[in-house]
């Protein structure tokens, strides 16, 4: 009786997380344009989404962004962290706290007041601009996620190293980074989804003709919906249901191994 | 590690001075003056006309709206999720994130799609005879909008905590001849204090400041704090009664970080 | 061995940097002839007649669009972002005139903007550029009302019927200060460039009245939704009367009795723009006949290019009332004036009471 309860529950909150998704993929092979009526099943809005330069474009810019900043955001982000736990707890906690800022703070307020600095400095707003302020914001949940790994580290290991005769650099390589390394995957994933879902700081702090995907829906929905964004979105969907069941398929399997 | 440390840090530091506190200095300079430079409160007063007061009011009423239903629908399901055998742990919280993976505006976007008059859910009313829904365009449709957006930033603090809750705590209170409700509000809830403290930063923050739910969901009818911010910055260029604005935002969010540092005290949060 | 170590960081760091400074250089490396940054409305031009601009020039076109003229104005006001060619409304024109903010053009490298757009548009460019120095008409058109003949009772002609309850929740307004206050001013018989405190008072408190009967406040959407019989009434541009009409039939154009407003749209090059040279090619281009009843067939806005309007083939839309209107025969319609920046932030401030009540 309980389980039937808590199976309804669960199953009322994913048919209210998925209705709206699934309703998007139908609408995409909707051969009429209005989604008032059922138009007869069509592939077009595929092709035409393909065409669309635009669209294509700002695919692009946001997987490269996402990329980029990421990336620079995990180096920059684990040496940070290596070199706090060095730093007396006074400093360090100031320092965390002013990390933390991008994260608690309003995006609206931190999308201004980059776009304040821009502007002052006479920088020129474009893929550049957007590049900084995603890593920024991306800093943060990389710090975040190898924190918690750096506190459990031991840090006789590193010591013992240096003892047998390792450098600095190979001690730090070969002792301290596999320790940390999940922590650094994961702060990466973070800071990847972050700046793939952000809109309201980069519809601040793009330029001309620069578009994500986030900006160039915002602008798609006040024109007007077109099917083509339906298309769009069943796309990154199935893509992200894939990536993500592969993912998860990975470490299951090594589990599977482990317990043998 | 302690003088080489200060040199590594060295990359970060110059980073945030340059792309966190330089910036919000900014907001504070332009906040804090006039057009023509000189030092006045006018823009932080500004809160106080009727225009403004009303959206920030309605800002927090919604968004408060919002985090109570939020937290009332995760709890259940983040204290269910915790207590599932563990081989489905990792392909359910996937379900529930999933959705968080899909750009927030095409989410945000398929709500339109169902509430228009003529939209699907109505159509789908039509169909069954059923009277038709207005929604849209109203504070509720909004509250519904947010709720669905931020809804899984919720359940993954809450299920961290309640997963990381030891059992035998829990049936040592049994054992003690506790009753399930006794053992929930005297073990269970308070246990769960960060995970709910982090859960309603993780809601409210981003309800309290959105423009873009409102824009898209109210059809511009309905003005948050976040919307005249936007406005004053890219339709009126009042800079200065913007970053005002602004500052009085980021009062309410340094209040919240107040809050959750007194809960939290090892600084780590429970959202990760 | 401890510098070595810094090194490396240090290093990383920079190598990042650089990387990042060199893409940022990239974004912009243009076309062989360099490239032209254009911010135009959104949906304002067939996106073939730039790929042709593109072929046969050899000049990359950057394009953005912007939803108002009072979004479009801070972020060209603000530098950051170096456009070249924009498209703003007359009013708008005037007051970037005023701040100095646009070049003066040069006619004779413009053969086609000389020679196609008819005298009458450039007479009434002086309005708000007294010597047509710094402004090519690219559209013109009116504010009127979309009214689907299935949901309404009776014909649409006056304003006033915006504010009947019968429509509730069947209204579009248009989301942008100028146009929303129009409606509300002509509907008392005020000039729609009062800067009259008790007049906008007045203005405004008919707008705020109005708003519960309002579905919402869109800007392009209008015709989306109108064509969806989402609504019965909506505030719109002329120029989208004839793309709406032929994909619903039952919707019809007018202008309100009380008088409206008449506006022209136009191409101005910016005082810092980067590529002036190119920014005078993609006007002129524009102005091509063959370009601009390319553009008028997409977009459906007036063109005030004759040799285009002598190239379009639908007789009914050549001599379309709706397309082209005679003017004369309205003694009602008003330009809007830029109103200095005090008029400007009066219209702000009371635009903000009437969308925060």
């Amino acid at each position: 009786m309980r389980n039937t309860a808590r199976k309804i529950y669960i199953a009322l909150i994913f048919i209210f997380l998925y209705a709206p998704i699934f309703t998007l993929m139908v609408l995409s092979f909707n051969a009429s344009k209005t989604r008032a009526k059922w138009g007869g099943f069509t592939f077009k809005w595929y092709s035409a989404l393909f065409q669309n330069r635009d669209i294509m474009e700002a695919l692009v810019n946001t997987l490269l962004i996402a990329v980029i900043s990421s990336l620079v955001a995990t180096v920059i982000g684990t040496i940070a962290c290596v070199s706090m736990s060095g730093m007396k707890r006074k400093t360090r906690s100031i320092l965390l706290g002013i990390t933390n800022i991008p994260m608690l703070n309003a995006d609206i307020v931190t999308g201004i007041s980059l776009m304040l600095l821009f502007i002052s400095f006479g920088i020129r707003f474009g893929v550049g601009t957007i590049l900084l302020s995603h890593i920024t914001f991306n800093i943060p949940y990389v710090i975040l996620s190898i924190m918690p790994r750096m506190k459990q580290l031991n840090p006789s290991t590193y010591e013992a190293a240096l003892d047998l005769g390792a450098s600095h650099t190979t001690a730090f390589f070969k002792v301290v980074f596999p320790d940390l390394l999940p922590g650094i995957l994961s702060g990466f994933l973070m800071a990847f989804t972050m700046s793939l879902d952000d809109f309201i700081i980069t519809h601040f702090t793009k330029g001309a003709g620069v578009d994500t995907l986030s900006t160039k829906i915002y602008t798609e929905v006040k024109k007007g919906i077109k099917p083509e964004m339906y298309a769009l979105s069943t796309i990154i969907f199935v893509t992200v249901l894939l990536l993500l069941i592969l993912v998860n398929m990975a470490p299951s399997g090594k589990n599977e191994k482990a317990d043998k | 590690m302690t003088s080489k440390s200060k040199w590594l840090s060295a990359p970060y530091v110059l980073w945030s001075i340059i792309f966190i506190v330089i910036p919000l200095g900014m907001i504070f300079y332009y906040g804090l003056t006039d057009k023509t430079g000189a030092f006045t409160l006018e823009n932080i007063t500004a809160i106080m006309t009727a225009e403004h007061a009303k959206a920030l009011w309605l800002s927090i009423l919604l968004s408060f709206i919002s985090t109570l239903i939020c937290f009332l629908l995760a709890y259940p399901l983040a204290m269910i999720l915790a207590n599932m055998k563990v081989n489905q742990h990792s392909f359910i919280i996937l379900i529930f994130i999933l959705p968080m993976w899909m750009n927030f505006l095409l989410r945000t976007l398929a709500w339109q799609t169902l509430l228009e008059k003529s939209g699907v859910i109505n159509n789908i009313l039509n169909f069954l005879h059923l009277p038709n829904i207005n929604i849209i365009n109203t504070p509720y449709a909004i509250v519904l909008g947010m709720v669905y957006n931020f809804l899984p930033f919720m359940v993954l603090p809450l299920y961290n905590v309640l997963s990381k809750i030891d059992e035998n705590v829990m049936n040592a209170a049994k054992d003690l001849g506790a009753n399930s409700v006794y053992t929930f509000f005297r073990i269970t809830l308070p246990l769960s204090i960060p995970g709910i403290i982090s859960g309603i930063t993780m809601v409210f923050v981003p309800a309290l400041t959105t423009f873009v739910i409102s824009t898209l969901l109210g059809g511009s009818k309905i003005l948050l704090i976040g919307n005249v911010i936007e406005q004053e910055f890219t339709q009126a260029s009042n800079w200065h009664l913007g970053s005002g604005l602004s500052i009085v935002l980021m009062i309410f969010i340094i209040l919240n970080m107040i809050a959750s540092a007194v809960f939290d005290k090892d600084g780590e949060g429970a959202m990760l | 061995m401890k510098k070595k170590n810094v090194k490396t960081a240090i290093l990383t760091v920079s190598c990042a940097l650089t990387a990042m400074a060199a893409l940022t250089g990239c974004g912009s490396s243009g076309g062989e002839n360099g490239e032209v940054i254009v911010y135009n409305w959104g949906e304002y031009i067939d996106p073939e007649t730039i790929d042709m601009f593109e072929e046969e020039t050899g000049i990359k076109v950057i394009y953005d669009e912007f939803e108002t003229n009072e979004t479009m104005y801070p972020k060209v006001e603000s530098g950051a972002a170096s456009y070249d060619v924009v498209c703003p409304s007359d009013y708008m024109i005037s007051k970037m005139i005023e701040n100095d903010m646009l070049a003066e053009l040069n006619f004779d490298n413009m053969p086609n903007a000389k020679a196609n757009i008819g005298e009458q548009y450039y007479e009434q460019s002086k309005g708000f550029d007294p010597d047509n120095k710094y402004s090519v008409p690219y559209c013109w058109g009116t504010v009127g009302i979309l009214y689907n003949q299935t949901m309404v009772d009776e014909p649409i002609t006056s304003w006033a019927q915006l504010w009947d309850e019968k429509y509730a929740d069947n209204i579009l307004m248009q989301d942008s200060v100028r146009d929303a206050f129009m409606v509300a001013e002509k509907l008392h018989g005020f000039s729609l460039n009062t800067v009259d405190p008790e007049e906008l008072e007045t203005a405004k408190n008919s707008l705020i009245e109005q708003k519960p009967l309002v579905q919402a406040y869109v800007i392009d959407q209008v015709r989306d939704k109108m064509i969806g019989g989402e609504a019965a009434i909506g505030v719109i541009y002329s120029g989208e009367a004839i793309y709406t009409q032929r994909e619903n039939p039952d919707l019809v154009y007018v202008i309100p009795e009380e008088g409206s407003n008449v506006w022209i749209d136009s191409w101005v090059v910016l005082k810092d723009a980067p590529n002036k040279e190119n920014a005078e090619k993609f006007i002129d281009f524009m102005c091509r006949s063959d370009i601009a009843v390319k553009n008028f067939e997409y977009i459906t806005y007036s063109t005030p290019n004759d040799a285009a309007r002598e190239l379009i083939e639908d007789e009914d839309i050549k001599n379309s009332e709706i397309a082209f209107p005679d003017l004369s025969q309205y003694d009602n319609l008003e330009v809007y004036v830029y109103l200095g920046e005090e008029g400007d932030a009066l219209y702000n401030e009371m635009w903000k009471e009437v969308k925060s009540n």
